[in-house]
C-alpha cells in the first residue's frame, strides 16, 4: 500500500524548544486522495502541514514523497516545494505584483518556462477560480475570497501534484468562504491530492476522501468521512464534533 | 575692483552677479558628490543589508555558517564605526591619512565620492535591515511555497517591496547628503559652501553671502524631495484597475489586457456587466 503513496509521514515529531507540537504522528496520501485533517485550535495541524512542505523542520521521524526520504543529505528543498504547493489562511500573494504576475512567476523563474507558456498556463487557472478579469490588480484591491482564488491559481500553476491547504477560509468572511470552498470542490471532484486543514466540517464531510482527527500532537483517529462524522470510535473524537454541531 | 553698493538686495546681486561662476560650480560639485554618492552609498547598504539578513543553519552548512559569521562582523564594525563618527573627521583622517599610511594619493574628488559614499553606506545597511525585516515572514513562505530559493525570493519578492519601504529613507539621505557635503570643504573640495565663503572674503559680506547659500541650499534640496515624491508615487503603480472581461482575453496571444473603461476596485464583475447590458438597451453600448 505503501509503495504508491505520494506522501507518506512515518513517526514525525516536532519540538518547539520544551514544547513538544507532534508525536509520532503517521500517515499516508494516495494519488486523488483528499485529506482533511480536523482537530481543536492548537493541536499541531498547521505544523503537521508546514512539515510537510518543509517550512519547518521535523525533530524526528521521517516524511517520504514517492518513497523519497525528504529533507535529507543533498535533498533539494525548493525543487521538492514546486512539486508539493501551499495555500495560506493569510493568502501570501505577492504585494508588489499584479495577479497575473503573481501567478507566473513561479512557473517562470522556479520552472523555467516562456513568459507566453506561463501567462497561458495562469489564465487557464485563474479562468477556473473565476479570477481573470482581474489580472491587472495588486493584491491589496482586493477581497480576501478574492485573493484566496487567486493564491489557488498560484498554487495550481506550478502543477503541483500535491496541494496543501492551511485552514484557507478561516480568515474570510461568511459570504467569502463559499465561493473559495466551491473552487476547492471543484478541484476535489477534478481527482487533484489535496491535504486540507479545515475547521468547515460540512467540506470535510462532503468533499473528503478520507478525515484525520488531530488531538494534542496525535492523530486520535482516522478514516473515511463516514466512518469519522458517523461511527466515531474514540471519546475524543465525538465530542469535538459535538460541540461543532451544537454551535 | 569694483565698489560695493549699498543695501541687502543690492549686495546680494552684485555678490551673485561677481561670483555667480563659482556659486554654479559649487552647486555643480555639491549635487554631483550627493547624487553620486547617494547612489554608491544605497548600492552599498544594500549589499551590506542583504548579508546582514541571509538566515545561516549552523546544522546544515557550517563552513558556510562561520565563514557569513566572520562576515557578518566585519559589516557590523564598519557600520558602527562609520555610523560613529563624524564625516567631517573621516574626511580629514581619509584625505590625509591615505598618502601618509599607504602612499595613495586620491584625488579630491574621488575623496569626496569614498567618504560620502561609505558613510551613507552605512546609515543605509541599517535602513534596508530594517527594511528587509519589516516585510511580512508571509511573503517569504508564498515565495518558498511556490518552489523559490532565496535569492529569487530576495530579488522578486522582497527587495522590490523593501525598497518601495525604504524610499522616503533614500530620500532622506540625499537631503542629507546635500547639505552635508559641505564638511568637504575641510579637504578643499569647492562645493557650494567652499564657493560661499570665498564669496565673502573680499567685501566681508558674511551675512548675504550666507544668505544666497541658505536659499541656494534649500531650493535644491527641495526639488529633490518633489521629484523623490513623484518617483514613489510613480512605484505605487495606478490607484485603480481595469478589469479584463472574459470575451476580451484571446488565449495564446498575450492580448490578456482590457481595453474597455477601466472601472474602479470595488466594482464587481456581475456589476459591471448588468451596467454594459443597460448601456447596450439605452443604445450606445456599441463603441468597443
Ligand atoms: N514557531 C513556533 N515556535 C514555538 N511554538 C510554536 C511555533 N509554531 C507553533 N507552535 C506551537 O505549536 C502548537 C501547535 O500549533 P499549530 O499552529 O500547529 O496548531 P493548529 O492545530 O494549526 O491550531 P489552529 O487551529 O489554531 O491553527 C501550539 O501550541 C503553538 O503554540
Ligand atoms: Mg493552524
Amino acid at each position: 500500500m505503501s509503495e504508491n503513496a505520494i506522501i507518506s509521514v512515518k513517526h514525525l515529531s516536532k519540538t518547539f524548544g520544551s514544547n513538544q507540537v507532534l508525536k509520532d504522528v503517521d500517515f499516508e496520501v494516495h494519488e486523488g486522495d483528499v485529506t482533511c485533517i480536523i482537530g481543536a485550535s492548537g493541536s499541531g495541524k498547521s505544523t503537521l502541514l508546514r512539515c510537510i512542505n518543509l517550512l519547518e523542520k521535523p525533530s524526528g521521524g521521517e516524511i517520504q514523497f514517492h518513497g523519497q526520504q525528504i529533507g535529507g543529505h543533498g535533498f533539494d528543498p525548493c525543487a521538492y516545494r514546486a512539486k508539493v504547493g501551499m495555500c495560506f489562511q493569510s493568502f501570501n500573494l505577492f504585494n508588489n505584483m499584479s495577479v497575473l504576475a503573481n501567478c507566473i512567476a513561479g512557473p517562470m523563474k522556479v520552472q523555467k518556462k516562456s513568459r507566453e507558456e506561463a501567462e497561458k498556463l495562469a489564465m487557464n487557472y485563474l479562468e477556473k477560480v473565476g479570477m481573470a478579469p482581474y489580472i491587472n490588480a495588486k493584491p491589496r484591491q482586493l477581497s480576501g475570497g478574492q485573493k484566496q482564488r487567486v493564491a489557488i491559481a498560484r498554487a495550481l500553476a506550478m502543477q503541483p501534484e500535491v496541494l496543501l491547504f492551511d485552514e484557507p477560509t478561516s480568515a474570510l468572511d461568511p459570504q467569502m468562504v463559499g465561493e473559495v470552498l466551491s473552487v476547492m470542490r471543484t478541484l476535489a471532484k477534478e481527482g487533484l491530492t489535496m491535504i486540507v486543514v479545515t475547521h468547515e466540517m460540512a467540506f470535510a464531510r462532503d468533499v473528503s476522501t478520507h478525515v484525520v482527527y488531530m488531538a494534542d500532537g496525535v492523530i486520535c483517529e482516522e478514516g473515511t468521512p463516514e466512518e469519522i462524522f458517523e461511527h466515531p470510535k474514540e471519546e475524543r473524537t465525538r465530542e469535538f464534533l459535538e460541540r461543532f454541531t451544537n454551535r | 575692483m569694483t565698489t560695493l553698493p549699498e543695501g541687502f538686495i543690492p549686495k546680494i546681486l552684485f555678490i551673485l552677479e561677481t561670483y555667480s561662476q563659482s556659486f554654479m560650480q559649487g552647486i555643480g560639485y555639491t549635487m554631483l558628490i550627493a547624487l553620486v554618492s547617494t547612489f554608491i552609498g544605497c548600492v552599498i547598504g544594500l549589499a551590506v543589508g542583504i548579508v546582514q539578513t541571509i538566515p545561516t543553519d549552523k546544522t546544515e552548512n557550517a563552513a558556510k555558517h562561520y565563514i557569513l559569521m566572520v562576515i557578518k562582523f566585519i559589516l557590523n564594525a564598519y557600520v558602527e564605526i562609520f555610523r560613529g563618527t563624524p564625516m567631517m573627521i573621516q574626511a580629514a583622517f581619509i584625505y590625509y591619512g591615505l598618502p601618509y599610511v599607504f602612499g595613495i594619493n586620491l584625488g579630491m574628488l574621488p575623496a569626496a565620492f569614498l567618504i560620502v559614499s561609505i558613510n551613507t553606506g552605512a546609515y543605509m545597511a541599517e535602513t534596508v535591515r530594517g527594511g528587509i525585516l519589516s516585510i511580512d515572514p508571509g511573503q517569504t513562505e508564498g515565495a518558498m511555497a511556490i518552489g523559490m530559493n532565496h535569492f529569487q525570493t530576495m530579488t522578486s519578492v522582497i527587495l522590490p517591496q523593501a525598497l518601495r519601504n525604504i524610499m522616503p529613507q533614500i530620500g532622506n539621505n540625499l537631503i542629507i547628503n546635500i547639505k552635508d557635503t559641505c564638511v568637504l570643504t575641510i579637504i578643499g573640495v569647492t562645493e557650494l559652501t567652499y564657493a560661499t565663503r570665498s564669496a565673502t572674503g573680499a567685501y566681508y559680506t558674511f551675512f548675504e553671502a550666507y544668505t544666497i547659500a541658505m536659499v541656494f541650499y534649500f531650493i535644491l534640496t527641495f526639488i529633490c524631495s518633489r521629484i523623490l515624491r513623484v518617483i514613489e508615487k510613480k512605484m505605487d503603480g495606478p490607484e485603480n484597475f481595469a478589469l479584463a472581461m472574459d470575451d476580451a482575453i484571446v488565449l495564446g496571444e498575450g492580448t490578456y489586457k482590457y481595453h474597455g473603461n477601466p472601472i474602479e476596485t470595488n466594482h464587481d464583475v456581475r456589476e459591471f456587466k448588468r451596467g454594459e447590458a443597460l448601456k447596450k438597451q439605452a443604445g450606445n453600448g456599441g463603441e468597443r
